[in-house]
């Protein structure tokens, strides 16, 4: 035994390539709060004045409130639903062998990898050929559809993580399907079930493409910064929001995948 | 299973032969496993086939019109795909569209796998932080994540800006924004995050005994690896590779924002004929003609790879 453990010994240049990866992913996207705070319309360095005046300015912003409502409102339903069909997806495919289970989850694992201009062109037609005028329904329509994966995978992890034998007790004891899952199934899973909602809200509230062809003449936020774009002088006002976007998607994540994958024993007390 | 209580239950109402065909149908319920988990699993299917199946068959139907101001000629034709198969330009933006994405694809996945390496063998404490810190910035909104690359390319843009600020450059660099280079960058940004998971998922699979047995037989640290951990990872590199590929040949939003006319990809042209030059069935002829290609390619790729470590092995 010379040493068994040199596969995971320290790896110094793994780890300074790690940090450096992790500067990649996070600094680009700290420019944005960086200059948000930035006196000049114009996002260059130096940064000769700071100021608050950006984030002041965004509570008179009457358009941008009505958006940023609007979106809470798409995810607020998108992210319930998606997570109420998660819940039979993944309970299905999880608990039951069934044939055919495989071809089942990569179905519904479509959405994932179908580009969101293709699904966005596919609902569009639908709904114009149906006679459905765009609106916020249609956008809450298309986020389930792209929630739902990512539903079923949170709750699928969860689902596989505590022990069946707790729900088999229950049905012996003389409990029905509904009683033991509302007292056994659901305080089980919870933490799952409030990570799917966190995460598909945040998909929900960010996602731009399928609200691009599904919207009507209410937009959501990301639709509003869209528009925002065209005229260099609201700059700022994008960076102020965007900003504000980024911190609490990031902490509403960050709750969310913590949840995800914490151990499932840590959870009973 | 309960299913001692079925039993029970049928033998109960095997005595009431009224009922016989109904506990029949109840008891084959109860017994059939594949049948609950189908019931279960129907609400979820049902919803997900039909809002994706319905929308593409109409795709399909309506790429075969033609349209005429505001309406459609219902007229079965097949002029949106000749026209599409004749066109230069279609053909140049979908090659450039393949390029870039299949650059963006290498570049995601040669820097996430070391990134995955390290996490999967290298991290003992506290690995679920490093997890949500590779892939936090995936889940957080994708337009501003794309608006922050032209803010840092831009003429008067970070990058420029602090050149000269420090002295370096008189003159803003004008190759950084608005051209494909500058679309690859940014996807591989965006997409990094998402790369890491299949890949991080198969290297942590792998049986370390393998390894101490790769060493015991003499292999150093290269030869185990190439020998051992690569070809033990490749089914979530081919993953990861198919993940990012596949959405990323349809992104419109990124060369929109960064690419400039010289980075336009084909979904800017589909877009477009859902926008301003208003001709929905020929823009549905491209992407299905887009998607085609693109499943061919991804499916040709997992074949070869699946091949190719076949023999390896």
């Amino acid at each position: 035994m010379k040493d068994v453990s040199y596969i995971n010994r320290p790896n110094r240049p793994l780890f300074v390539y790690a940090v450096l990866f992790l500067a990649f992913l996070y600094v680009p996207v700290l420019f944005l709060p960086l200059f948000s705070f930035n006196d000049s319309i114009y996002i260059a360095f130096p940064i000769e004045n700071w100021t608050l005046q950006w984030y002041r300015d965004m509570f008179d912003n009457e358009p941008m409130i009505a958006a940023l409502m609007n979106s809470i409102r798409v995810g607020a339903v998108a992210s319930v639903l998606s997570t109420f069909l998660g819940v039979f997806g993944a309970k299905a495919v999880t608990r039951y062998r069934m044939p055919g289970r495989d071809p089942i989850v990569t179905v519904i694992m479509a959405p994932l990898v179908i580009p969101g201009i293709i699904l966005g062109v596919a609902l569009l037609i639908l709904i114009n050929r149906v006679g459905i005028t765009p609106s916020l329904y249609t956008i809450t329509l298309g986020h389930v559809l792209v929630c739902v994966p990512f539903s079923m995978a949170t709750l699928m992890t969860r689902f596989e993580g505590f022990d069946k034998s707790m729900e088999e007790a229950s049905a012996d004891l003389g409990e029905n399907a509904w009683w033991t899952f509302w007292r056994v199934t659901f305080p089980m899973v919870f933490p799952g079930l409030l990570a799917s909602v966190l995460l598909c809200f945040t998909i929900s509230f960010d996602e731009f493409i399928l609200a691009f062809f599904l919207g009507g003449t209410d937009p959501t936020l990301p639709l509003y910064i869209w528009g925002q774009l065209r005229f260099p002088q609201r700059l700022p006002n994008v960076l102020a929001l965007g900003a504000c976007i980024l911190v609490i998607s990031f902490i509403v994540v960050f709750i969310s995948q913590w949840l995800t994958h914490r151990e499932p024993d840590s959870t009973r007390s | 299973m309960n299913e001692p209580v079925t039993a029970a239950q049928s033998s109960i109402e095997k005595t009431r032969p009224v009922s016989s065909w109904r506990s029949r149908i109840r008891a084959f319920y109860h017994s059939s496993e594949a049948f609950k988990g189908y019931t279960l699993l129907s609400p979820t299917m049902l919803v997900m086939l039909f809002s994706m199946c319905v929308p593409f068959a109409m795709m399909v139907v309506m790429s075969f019109w033609s349209q005429v101001g505001y309406e459609f000629d219902t007229d079965f034709t097949l002029a949106n795909y000749s026209k599409v198969t004749e066109g230069a330009v279609y053909t140049q933006l979908l090659i450039r569209s393949l390029w870039i994405s299949a650059a963006c694809t290498f570049a995601t996945v040669i820097i996430s796998y070391p990134m995955a390496y390290y996490v999967a063998f290298h991290v003992h404490r506290r690995k679920m932080i490093w997890i949500i810190l590779m892939t936090l910035p995936f889940w957080t909104s994708y337009l501003l994540r794309i608006f922050t690359w032209k803010v840092i390319l831009g003429f008067n843009g970070v990058i420029n800006s602090g050149l000269i600020g420090l002295g370096l450059i008189d003159e803003p660099l004008e190759f950084l924004l608005y051209n494909p280079n500058a679309v690859v960058l940014t996807l591989t940004h965006a997409w990094a995050a998402f790369a890491i998971l299949p890949i991080y998922v198969s290297l942590e699979k792998i049986d370390r005994s393998l390894l101490e047995a790769a060493t015991d037989l003499g292999d150093g640290p290269v030869a185990r690896f190439m020998r051992v951990t690569l070809p033990l990872s490749l089914p979530g590199v081919i993953a990861a590779t198919v993940l990012i590929f596949v959405p990323t040949v349809g992104d419109y939003v990124t060369p929109a924002l960064v690419g400039g006319p010289d980075g336009l990809m084909l979904a800017n042209l589909i877009q477009a004929h859902f926008g301003i030059i208003n001709n929905w069935p020929g823009g549905s002829a491209l992407a299905i003609m887009m998607m085609a290609i693109v499943g061919i390619i991804a499916m040709a790729y997992i074949a070869l790879t699946r091949f190719a470590v076949r023999n390896i092995e």
